[in-house]
């Protein structure tokens, strides 16, 4: 490599540091603006900034609309799918890295085929069975949906990282006389665990912020926040520091977990076509 | 060990997928229950003919088409640019990919109403203190709206991606050629761009099956309005169903979105295959 000059990278650094907060701007403007008054909020940008700093609207989101129940349900339904959806895939997509068979390239294809079918064709199908069966507005239906609906980026996501799991580790562990219960708790375990890792934080991101299902399933019990926030469209949402101090909250743990995750994120989205 | 998951999935997909088509058949209204009867293709022959249906796909075309543009060409900039020697290049890059993990209905509303509100909102802001007119982003150009709103959640996540592809580039490749006497843009054309021509694929085809599906965004900023200004497929066969209560057309619509979405993933299945061999 040859030596950049510091000029040239203190230029690159300014020119790609613009780009950035220009991008993140509403991100960064909804985070000044939740700690603002509701009369401050909509002055303009230069009053907005020069005004007083509160927590108020944080506190008024929470009493008046019980962000915590929201909160909590898209805990329970991002976590309880995913850990759900893992428990499915970890055997399977070991099966499938470890011992393949003839019809596991084939398998895999279809899993992801299940993945292409557009929600709303089966809107309909999934509604109705929730009415009948007493699911609509339950963070146990959710669950289900999104367990179901990741299941195969999951199984993808975790088959490749299998794959890349030495099978020659194996036989030397197996030389070393280790037992197949040594060979998957010591060998095999430790090597796997970090994909599982991966894998498990982008299902949670994709579960967090998933809004066909959450809004259609559910009214307002198990509503988890993606639904919360579309019911501020009118008027609340015209109560810029309000809407900001709920937004903040909604997203604030899914950026914190996607700054880990970058790289990873591409390989689980693009099924391993892009490492 | 791989049954339970293939049990699984299997059910998904069979059972509402055939609910779906055997209701598409039936004159089916959930607000007359008990007076199903079958009317063949009949409820595809008003879905297909109903004047919304080709707005609906205008919509479709034109949000995917759009964005696709939009994400596509900006990635390429992006991707380039935080490719460079910098510093602080893990935060940089952690603002510019910020908006792909803001949830739809957030960057929706944020947008629509403290952005793009002509009164209280940024811009019209900014346009009354340099004493221009604000610009009415949703009563004057709705759709560019939404597709300027979605954009900006997928372009980080093609700027990811072909950052990532960029990054495996063999820098080896690069150095001699600019040795030869290559200039920037003859190294674009001929090297870099050519590295890219399968993440970019790859972005543009899983972006198509996750653009042809927009819902929440259209929900919470224009209910599919004004008129149908805004509606997409997906939005359409929701109004048809859940809010007019029409199953019978709700369903054909459905086994339409899958025809069409059927389509470009066969596309989309033979890029990913070929990485298995």
């Amino acid at each position: 490599m040859r030596a950049i000059s510091n000029n040239r990278k203190a230029f690159n650094t300014a020119i790609a540091l613009t780009l950035g907060l220009f991008m993140s701007f509403p991100i960064i403007w909804i985070l000044i603006l939740s700690f603002k008054s509701e009369l401050d909020a909509i002055g303009n940008p230069l009053q907005v900034l020069l005004s007083s700093w509160t927590l108020d609207s944080f506190s008024t989101v929470q009493g008046r609309s019980d962000y915590l129940k929201h909160f909590s349900n898209s805990v329970i339904i991002s976590l309880g799918s995913t850990f759900l959806a893992l428990l499915v895939a970890i055997p399977s997509a070991w099966a499938m890295a470890f011992v393949p068979g003839k019809q596991t390239k084939n398998i895999l294809m279809w899993m992801l085929s299940t993945k292409m079918l557009p929600p709303v064709g089966v809107l309909i199908p999934i509604y109705l069975l929730f009415r009948d069966y007493g699911l609509l507005d339950t963070r146990v239906g959710l669950v289900i949906i999104l367990t179901l609906i990741n299941l195969p980026i999951i199984i993808w996501m975790l088959y490749t990282y299998f794959k890349e799991i030495p099978v020659d580790i194996l036989e030397a562990a197996r030389m070393d006389g280790a037992g197949l219960k040594q060979e998957i708790l010591y060998v095999l375990t430790p090597m796997a665990i970090p994909g599982i890792a991966s894998t498990l934080i982008l299902n949670i991101i994709l579960a967090w912020n998933e809004a066909f299902w959450t809004i259609n399933l559910t009214a307002s019990n198990a509503a988890p926040l993606t639904a919360f926030i579309a019911s501020y469209s009118s008027p609340e949402g015209l109560f810029y520091a309000k809407l900001s101090a709920a937004s903040i909250m909604a997203i604030a743990p899914i950026l914190i977990m996607g700054w880990f995750s970058q790289k990873q994120l591409v390989r689980g989205l693009t099924f391993g076509a892009v490492k | 060990m791989m049954s339970p998951s293939v049990l699984l999935l299997l059910g998904w997909m069979l059972v509402p997928l055939t609910m779906t088509i055997y209701f598409s058949f039936l004159r089916y209204n959930l607000l007359n229950p008990g007076t199903e009867s079958f009317t063949g293709w009949t409820n595809y022959y008003y879905f297909v003919t109903d004047p919304s249906f080709t707005d609906a796909l205008v919509n479709t075309i034109s949000i995917f088409g759009g964005v696709l543009l939009i994400t596509t060409i900006g990635g390429i900039a992006f991707s380039l640019l935080l490719d460079q020697p910098m510093w602080k290049s893990g935060l940089i890059r952690m603002l510019v990919i910020a908006p792909f993990f803001v949830m739809p209905t957030v960057s929706a509303l944020v947008w629509k109403n403290m952005f793009m509100n002509p009164v209280n909102g940024f811009f019209g802001q900014i346009a009354s203190f340099l004493g221009l007119q604000p610009f009415d982003f949703f009563g004057q150009a709705p759709l560019l709206s939404v597709i300027w709103i979605i954009s900006w959640q997928w372009l980080p996540f093609a700027t990811l991606i072909l950052l990532t592809a960029l990054q495996s580039l063999d820098r080896e490749q690069l150095e001699a050629s600019e040795m030869d006497g290559a200039n920037s843009f003859s190294r674009f054309i001929f090297i870099i761009l050519p590295h890219l021509a399968r993440p970019i694929t790859v972005a543009i085809l899983i972006q198509t099956i996750f653009l042809l599906s927009i819902f929440a965004e259209i929900l919470v900023t224009t209910n599919g309005g004004p008129g149908t200004a805004t509606t997409n497929l997906t939005y359409l066969i929701y109004v048809q169903s859940l809010l007019q209560f029409d199953v019978g057309a709700g369903s054909a619509g459905g086994v339409i979105a899958i025809i069409l979405a059927n389509i470009v993933a066969i596309f989309l299945m033979r890029m990913i295959g070929k990485n298995l061999e």
